[in-house]
């Protein structure tokens, strides 16, 4: 597999009317990587993900993605490039079916563009991906209106919807906040088979023994800035990230 | 424990009901029937009301006209609402496509058959056009747009004295009967009606609905939602500039009143009295709410008020509608059943 | 020329002012867009008139009778239309709409369209400023609009209750666990909107005849400066007032006064087409594109 460099990130900066959210940030993925981002609440780890997909415009710095300048664009055509994320606070279209609501991915432009005009049946394909990420495939859930679904589900409908886009670069802004133990624990395997099948993940994570399970590098931010990167075990050593979580535990036996 | 007995109600679906809403699972002709009945009804009500001129009279001929005219208005308003956008104006679509229509018909000397198609379109490209901004936006500015525009356009015509400026324009060519007037009216009707229903049963009409449900999600999903918006304003403004255009040459005059608060509280009201986001309900709100105007005629602008009670009595009080219930009390049982309490319990 | 162009100028943007803050008071504190603030504004003129025609109440004490009277109205409103459909902006839009509209078409319907509908002048006269005479009711209007706008500042940064309702309009769920009452602190705030429209009737009324279509013009005001200003911002309701008020005096002046009224619509679509969050709308652009 080629490790060409799929995503650069250079000096990414936003300020809040004087607040720094994200400064100076930067860091590069190849393609096949799974990276993890972590870092103390408020340190700036979803607005990153928001300046990369476009969802909020940088003050200074720049994104590129396969060799592409797309600081600044528009998220809809980042989403048609092939980054595909997925929500902190995921909330599915409530008034919709579940399996209907992966239908709108699925018409998607880039999806209709890479199948080729004739789709097929979406319905199938989006039932399909249910049962990828864990919806037991005779019961009724797939059928009801999506506001009735448990959290655990929304996130794996959020899941399902990233992936629904065959996207190349997967962004997952903490998809285990607020699931269960034992709902992580169910859809740990999956993510670790997509990184085994070679997919580019960025993962946004407070739980960090089982980002460490996927991830194969992670960067920590601080108050906006990146204080450290490198392999888990490694940064997990470093003394100014212990002490950015002082307080809470960093776990090293991950 | 002394076990109480009590009742209560017990709601079940239909046998023709599987699965989601839209689902339906027929075996028997019985079945089938119970499902398009009423649609027939409907259908074949309308198409058999011109026939019945020398019952019904020019008058509600007359009325029926107008009722499916505020019906398309109300339509128009019920496709907005889905994409999320409510629009405090339908005068706007209205008098636009009345005014293009009075225009060309007055300054070129077309028939109607050519004006109103014309005019339904640009002025539906018009009205797209002026409202693109704002869709960029997300909440209350749709709103406060469309409430603007007709009261500034009524202010530019007055002061400006273009378009006939106060008189309006008159003696505009009219129609060949009022029976083919009804004909061509309630056909467009129907088939916006059944149009749009299906519209929205599409993939394309389910990122419409996605939109108001989340907007997020659905440009996270590579969609252009200004884009998308803008087509479901020009989508909706057609039946509304086609009534503007029509009712146009229905009275053979067009002015000012073109603009006028009725054509927007009236189709407001219909379409959340008959149940906003199902199309049969707005026609339903405008077959109730207009001829109950016509019989309050000599109420004068009266009647403006009692609709919006109507509408504040059910937008706060009744926000599902009528059609909804209709809809649910048709396809479901209602039994009492009795049930078990326990001691201290309810 | 310039000298009149100056005071009128200012006049006009204090008008715009006074009729602008009501409605951006409400939707700054409790984020409805209040439509019936056009229906409140006439409302306040008619129930003066009423007082001293009908119940012979001397001009003085109407006054304040009247700003109460629309202050109850605006927290009836609340109780009555906004209180069950809180939060469902869509709903809030169309229930304050409906308020408006009914209490205008009312209004028009007991047949208050005449010209004797007019009130009374706080003080008669006019004096010269620089060459330009100027009655002293248009000054009234310049001071009562900027004391207001500074009594506003004041109250919505330095009070308890000022900083209680816009912690209710930032942060909904928060305000609530502190112990703010959020419906009472929404009606709160729809009745001082309310009674700051009803200020702004009284003083601005006298200068011409009351007529209904005013209510639907004031509306078209209201919106015009806070959606220039960018919703929910002081700073922007008076930069805005000030651009539209002086807009419109050059165009009287020096274009034609026909246009006059043209220029909120112009204004309107402008700001919505180039900047939509207004003026001075920073923050809420931001939440906006996402």
């Amino acid at each position: 597999m080629s490790k060409e460099t799929i995503l650069e990130v250079r000096n990414l900066s936003k300020n809040f009317g004087g607040v720094k959210a994200v400064s100076e940030v930067s860091f590069q993925l190849k393609r096949g990587e799974a990276l993890g981002v972590m870092g103390p609440n408020g340190c700036g780890k979803s607005t990153l993900i928001n300046l990369i997909t476009g969802f909020i415009k940088p003050s200074s710095g720049q994104v590129f993605y396969q060799g592409k300048d797309i600081t600044g664009i528009a998220p809809h055509k980042a989403v048609n490039l092939g980054i595909a994320r997925s929500f902190q606070m995921a909330k599915p279209f409530y008034n919709i079916p579940v399996y209907k609501n992966l239908i709108i991915p699925l018409f998607s432009p880039r999806v209709r563009k890479l199948v080729g005009g004739k789709f097929g049946d979406r319905d199938e394909a989006a039932i399909h991906l249910l049962e990828d990420v864990g919806f037991e495939r005779d019961s009724s859930i797939p059928y009801k209106a999506a506001g009735s679904l448990p959290h655990g589900y929304v996130k794996r409908l959020e899941l399902a919807r990233c992936l629904s886009l065959e996207p190349d670069l997967i962004i997952l802004d903490e998809l285990f906040s607020g699931m269960s133990m034992s709902e992580v624990a169910s859809i740990l395997p999956f993510l670790e088979r997509l990184r085994d099948e070679g997919k580019t993940l960025i993962m946004v994570e407070h739980r960090l023994k089982e980002l460490f399970r996927v991830v194969d590098k992670v960067v920590v931010l601080n108050f906006g800035k990146k204080i450290a990167e490198g392999l888990p075990e490694e940064v997990v050593q470093n003394e100014e990230v212990r002490k950015s979580y002082l307080g809470s535990e960093v776990d090293s036996s991950a | 424990m002394s076990a109480k007995v009590g009742y209560r109600k017990e709601r079940l679906d239909r046998g023709i009901k599987a699965r989601t809403d839209d689902i339906f699972a027929i075996s028997t002709y019985r079945e089938i029937l119970y499902l398009i009945l009423p649609r027939v009804f409907v259908i074949a009500g309308l198409l058999i009301f011109p026939l019945l001129g020398d019952f019904t009279g020019v008058y509600w001929q007359n009325v029926i006209v107008i009722t499916c005219t505020i019906a398309l208005l109300a339509l128009s308003w019920d496709l907005l609402h889905s994409v999320g956008l409510v629009s405090l104006g339908q005068a706007v679509f209205f008098g636009v496509g009345a005014y293009i229509t009075g225009f060309l018909a007055q300054q070129f000397g077309l028939p109607p058959l050519v004006t109103i198609p014309l005019a339904t379109v640009f002025g539906a490209l018009v009205c797209t056009m002026l409202l693109y901004p704002v869709l960029r936006l997300r909440g209350v500015y749709f709103g406060l747009i469309t409430f603007a525009l007709p009261l500034l356009f009524m202010r530019i015509i007055e002061t400006t004295k273009v378009l006939g400026g106060t008189e309006g324009m008159s003696g505009l060519p009219a129609l060949p009967s009022i029976a083919i007037s009804l004909y061509i009216i309630i056909t467009i009707t129907l088939v916006c009606v059944f149009g749009f229903q299906r519209l929205f049963e599409t993939d394309y009409g389910l990122v419409l609905k996605a939109i108001k449900d989340n907007d997020r999600s659905v440009i996270a999903a590579g969609f252009n939602i200004s884009w998308f918006k803008a087509q479901a304003v020009f989508i909706a403004a057609l039946p509304a500039t086609f009534a503007g255009a029509f009712l146009t040459h229905h009275y053979q005059f067009v002015g000012i009143p073109a603009f006028a608060t009725d054509y927007s509280i009236l189709p407001l009201a219909s379409a959340i009295v008959g149940g906003p986001g199902s199309f049969f309900g707005a026609m339903l709100g405008a077959f109730l709410l207009v001829p109950l105007s016509e019989l309050l005629r000599d109420l004068g602008t009266l009647r403006i008020v009692i609709y919006s009670v109507i509408l504040l009595i059910f937008v706060v009080g009744l926000p599902e509608g009528l059609y909804p219930y209709l809809r649910r009390k048709y396809f479901q049982f209602e039994r009492v059943v009795s049930m078990e309490l326990e001691e201290g319990g309810k | 020329m310039e000298a009149s162009v100056l005071i009128f100028g200012l006049v006009n943007s204090a008008t715009l002012m006074l009729v602008a803050l009501g409605f951006s008071l409400i939707f700054g504190l409790s984020g409805v867009a209040n439509l019936a603030h056009g229906g409140i504004y006439l409302f306040s003129g008619y129930v003066t008139w009423m007082l001293m025609n009908y119940l012979g109440v001397p001009f003085l004490l109407a006054v304040p009778l009247t700003i109460i009277i629309a202050g109850v109205l605006g927290a009836l409103i609340y109780w009555v239309a906004l209180k069950r459909v809180r939060g469902l902006h869509l709903s809030e839009v169309i229930a304050t709409f409906a308020v408006g509209v009914a209490i205008l078409e009312l209004f028009r319907w007991m047949g208050f369209v005449t010209y004797e509908f007019t009130l009374p002048v706080f003080i008669k006269g006019s004096v010269d400023i620089a060459g330009v005479s100027i009655d002293y009711q248009r000054l009234l209007i310049i001071g009562i609009g900027l004391l207001l706008a500074f009594a506003l500042w004041v109250f919505s940064r330095y009070t308890k209750m000022g900083l209680a309702l816009r912690g209710m309009a930032q942060d909904e769920y928060t305000a609530l666990s502190i112990g703010i009452d959020s419906d009472w602190a929404a009606a709160l705030s729809m009745a001082l909107g309310s009674a700051i429209a009803a200020i702004a009737a009284i003083s601005i009324l006298p200068l011409g005849i009351i007529s209904i279509n005013m209510g639907y013009e004031v509306l078209i005001m209201a919106l015009a400066v806070s959606v220039v200003g960018g919703l929910e911002s002081i700073t922007g309701l008076v930069v805005a007032s000030i651009i539209l008020g002086f807009a419109k005096t050059i165009t009287g002046t020096y274009f034609d006064p026909k246009w006059m009224e043209v220029i909120y619509l112009f204004a309107l679509v402008l700001v919505l087409a180039i900047k939509p969050s207004g003026l001075f709308g920073k923050f809420k652009e931001l939440e906006e594109r996402v």
